[in-house]
């Protein structure tokens, strides 16, 4: 068993954004935990809770540390992603003209955490929310 | 080259996060994408956008970047500037555009 830890994500509340990742970040710095690993690690948790606060209504982000891995589900209820395929390639946006207008949905997060975890699942359920699994092994 | 350096060598203006001033300068990334710079930018390194509200600085801390500077006169909005100060890493501005700002830059780094 793991040392867990759980985090709320507001849907719409772009001045939170982040506060969750910083959070993780933390915890891991005070395991020191390989620079490395933290930095990917950063990238995968901040990209899947800006598209919580984008995309969907309210969410989790549910870590869990192990000796050898860090494993963090987040789970939203929101409009889920009809086109998983779709929405992993770069470019692909559903983002408003409001949101674009921030800098995000550029379509680059889900190829971030593609890039920067070493496991990645999702799953979705339209009009339910989406869970996505990341997984970054430690050593 | 710190900080504090590039203020002085470009006239940037120091909007907050002067705490930060000594911190040390490894090359630069310009983008005005959220995700291009959390995916491509590295740590120490100088952001230039014309981005200014306070994800900008989400991502700065995130990534311990070492500032961040705003072109075309831009100002950091008020919960940006507060993060900046809490965090120490500077917000600083510039009047010139992206382009002429990230080429002087480029030259002053690449020494
Ligand atoms: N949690 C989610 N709920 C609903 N849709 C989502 C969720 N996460 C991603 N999507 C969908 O997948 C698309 C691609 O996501 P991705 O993170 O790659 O890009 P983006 O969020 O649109 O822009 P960026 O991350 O570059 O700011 C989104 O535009 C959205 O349609
Ligand atoms: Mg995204």
């Amino acid at each position: 068993m793991g040392m867990k830890f759980t985090f709320v994500i507001e849907g719409g509340n772009f001045s939170k954004a982040g506060t969750a990742s910083s959070e993780v970040k933390k915890i891991l710095k005070q395991l020191n935990v390989d620079p490395k690993i933290i930095k990917r690690t950063v990238v995968s948790l901040y990209e899947a809770e800006v598209n919580v606060v984008a995309h969907a209504f309210e969410g989790n982000m549910n870590v869990e540390i192990f000796p050898d891995k860090i494993v963090v589900r987040i789970e939203d209820k929101g409009p889920g992603i009809p086109d998983i395929d779709m929405a992993m390639q770069i470019g692909f946006s559903t983002a408003t003209p409001e949101v674009r207008e921030m800098g995000f949905g550029a379509g680059m997060g889900l190829p971030n955490i593609k890039k920067n975890s070493d496991r990645m699942n999702i799953s979705s359920t339209i009009n339910v929310g989406t869970q996505l699994e990341i997984v970054n092994y430690l050593k | 080259m710190k900080v504090q350096d590039i203020v002085e060598a470009l006239g940037l203006k120091v909007c907050s996060g002067s705490a930060g001033l000594n911190r040390e300068i490894e090359g630069g990334y310009t983008s005005d994408l959220l995700s291009d710079v959390m995916g491509n930018a590295d740590e120490n390194q100088v952001w230039v956008t014309l981005q200014t509200h306070k994800n900008i600085m989400a991502i700065a801390s995130l990534k311990e970047l070492a500032a961040i500077v705003l072109v075309k006169g831009y100002e950091p909005e008020a919960d940006a500037a507060k993060q900046s100060n809490v965090e120490g890493i500077p917000i600083l501005s510039s009047t010139e555009e992206a382009f002429e700002l990230s080429g002087k830059l480029f030259e002053l780094l690449k020494a």
